[in-house]
């Protein structure tokens, strides 16, 4: 199993010598959104919070840090941080509200959402960052300001980025951390008798994941160039965000991975047959089919089911 | 100084009276057993001492210490530890990873933890099912999964809500011989129970409830034989028809 990790691992730090500029750029957001459902993993998938807004951290950490590096010129390799640094704050409010007062189930979700939505609704109207029209940054490819002529440096940093996530997830999996947050998933009260201190641990899960969710702002902003509220804290981006470990297998440390690269080339694949054949945007409509026939036939995901297979097949 | 007290603990749901000025008392190594009819407020009380309501009114003390205003999780940690009547398993988890959820409460790391689950998974007889996901045990098995991960938090004292219900007559004898050697392994226990022979059996002391009200304790021989404790139970009228 962990040689299968490094092998995999060797092959994607060699495949950029071999793929044509297309297939980079969807490796690139294959990572990306790997890393970003990584990020959601840990509450969503451990601790079972479905935070359906997402979104909202990864617009405040791409605002902030484009704007520190715009307006202050703050370098996004230090800024990135500070925006993780507000996403969690941002996350710390979300949270705090939801557990506090107990919403459970479709109220916190409904609670994620609005938050989002707030985000998006402030921006467009926040004409400092650019209100309506976005915000632009400026290329410059300079690699201090997080801009890189070469797209596959991008490609390492996101794999950089959904590697490093991935280490994150595999140690809280092994720890008690991970162990409360599984356990709370399952039964919050018989945790709570257990003397887990379920408040404290699904808050510490938001704080994590909100905040390296906002560090992947930076690498959304300064790989896309333009901010539009109507994208960045959209309800898309948060179901982007959180369709890949479903599909692939929340609560796994393999699934966010797995989801993505099943997702993100079918994403790919369909947008583009789609579009040309003048349906733009019914890739949607084959996202909901495949999330629906998940949700039906693989309720736990990809991952456990291809490990079942195999277990089976073994034997 | 006792074990466990609860004075004159009240909570009411509406206009449901639950518990009544409730006050019982608890010494250290005691196996206290908490009778009554359905409705009498017994898991009422269980919720309020273990911190999952809030009393109206009364105190409620353990090892000299108020528990009122504290979440249940930091009564674990203090020593108190509960099962629930409906056994909450953590259904996808395996059996060891249940019982390691309680025993992390006293060893923080994972390995320590899984060990001291593995011990306790043995103590109460599931050692065969250990890699069993919780979510395919019988009822038995739940019950004894129950008991082990409250009893993997290494308690003080023992919260045990029903752990008869619905056993069969071999499974209540292990049962009650499993409890007894808990107690004997030094754990209070404090137990609801509906199958009187076997709370008859374990408790030192009995305490019966009735409408939220405490209407008898004592030595489980003295507290059958009751005249109000026949009357909660049977009626009014075939306590007359005993006596005439």
């Amino acid at each position: 199993m962990k040689l299968a990790g490094f092998g995999a691992v060797a092959v994607l730090l060699a495949l950029p010598a071999v793929l044509n500029k297309y297939a980079l750029t969807v490796f690139i957001f294959m990572f990306f959104y790997a890393f970003l459902g990584q990020a959601w993993n840990i509450v969503g998938g451990y601790a079972g919070q479905l935070s359906a807004g997402h979104a909202a951290f990864v617009g405040v950490g791409a605002y902030a840090a484009a704007l520190l590096s715009a307006q202050a010129g703050l370098t996004p390799w230090i800024g990135m941080f500070i925006g993780g640094g507000l996403a969690a704050v941002l996350g710390t409010v979300v949270g705090f509200l939801g557990f506090r007062f107990g919403l459970r189930g479709f109220y916190f979700v409904l609670l994620t959402v609005a938050f989002a939505e707030i985000c998006r609704i402030v921006a467009l109207n926040t004409d400092a960052v650019g209100g309506a029209l976005g915000f632009y940054i400026t290329y410059t490819g300079n690699p201090w300001q997080f801009q890189f002529g070469d797209n596959r440096v991008y490609y390492y940093v996101a794999l950089a980025l959904m590697l490093g996530a991935t280490g994150i997830v595999a140690w809280i999996e092994r720890s008690r951390f991970g162990a409360y947050l599984t356990a709370i998933r399952e039964d919050e009260n018989a945790s709570e008798a257990l003397g887990v201190n379920t408040f404290k641990y699904k808050m510490l899960a938001m704080v994590v994941s909100s905040f390296l969710t906002g560090v992947g702002g930076t690498f959304y902003a300064f790989s896309l160039f333009s901010l539009q509220p109507n994208a960045v804290f959209g309800i898309p981006l948060s179901v982007e965000i959180i369709i890949r470990p479903i599909v692939g297998g929340a609560g796994t440390v393999l699934g966010p991975i797995l989801g993505s690269f099943i997702l993100s080339p079918l994403a790919e694949i369909s947008r583009n047959y789609f579009a040309q054949h003048g349906w733009a945007g019914a890739h949607l409509i084959a996202y909901g089919v495949l999330l629906v026939s998940v949700v039906l036939f693989l309720p736990q995901g990809a991952y456990p089911a291809a490990r079942s297979l195999l277990a089976r097949w073994r034997r | 100084m006792s074990l466990l007290e609860l004075v004159r603990v009240s909570k009411h749901f509406g206009g449901l009276q639950a518990v009544n000025g409730l006050s019982l008392q608890m010494e250290a190594g005691e196996i206290l057993g908490l009778i009554g009819p359905n409705g009498a407020g017994k898991t009422t009380a269980f919720n309020l001492i273990s911190g999952f309501l809030k009393p109206d009114a009364g105190e409620i003390r353990f090892r000299g210490r108020s528990l009122i205003g504290l979440k249940p999780h930091a009564i674990c940690l203090l020593g108190l530890t509960r099962t629930f009547q409906l056994v909450r398993p953590f259904p996808h988890l395996s059996v060891a990873a249940n019982v390691r959820v309680g025993a992390l409460a006293r060893h923080p790391r994972s390995r320590e933890a899984l060990a001291r689950a593995l011990a306790v998974v043995e103590q109460v007889g599931l050692a065969a099912k250990a890699e069993t996901p919780a979510g395919s045990l019988t009822l038995a098995e739940r019950k004894r999964l129950e008991l082990a991960r409250a009893l993997a938090t290494e308690p003080t004292l023992l919260l045990l809500d029903e752990v008869m219900a619905g056993l069969t007559a071999t499974e209540t004898e292990a049962m009650v011989g499993l409890i007894r050697r808990i107690n004997e392994s030094g754990v209070s226990v404090l137990l609801i129970e509906h199958n009187m022979r076997a709370v008859m059996s374990l408790s030192h002391r009995i305490a019966v409830l009735s409408f939220g009200e405490k209407i008898a304790e004592g030595a489980p021989a003295a507290v059958a034989g009751h005249p109000r404790v026949i009357e909660a139970y049977l009626g009014e009228d075939y306590e007359h028809a005993a006596q005439a």
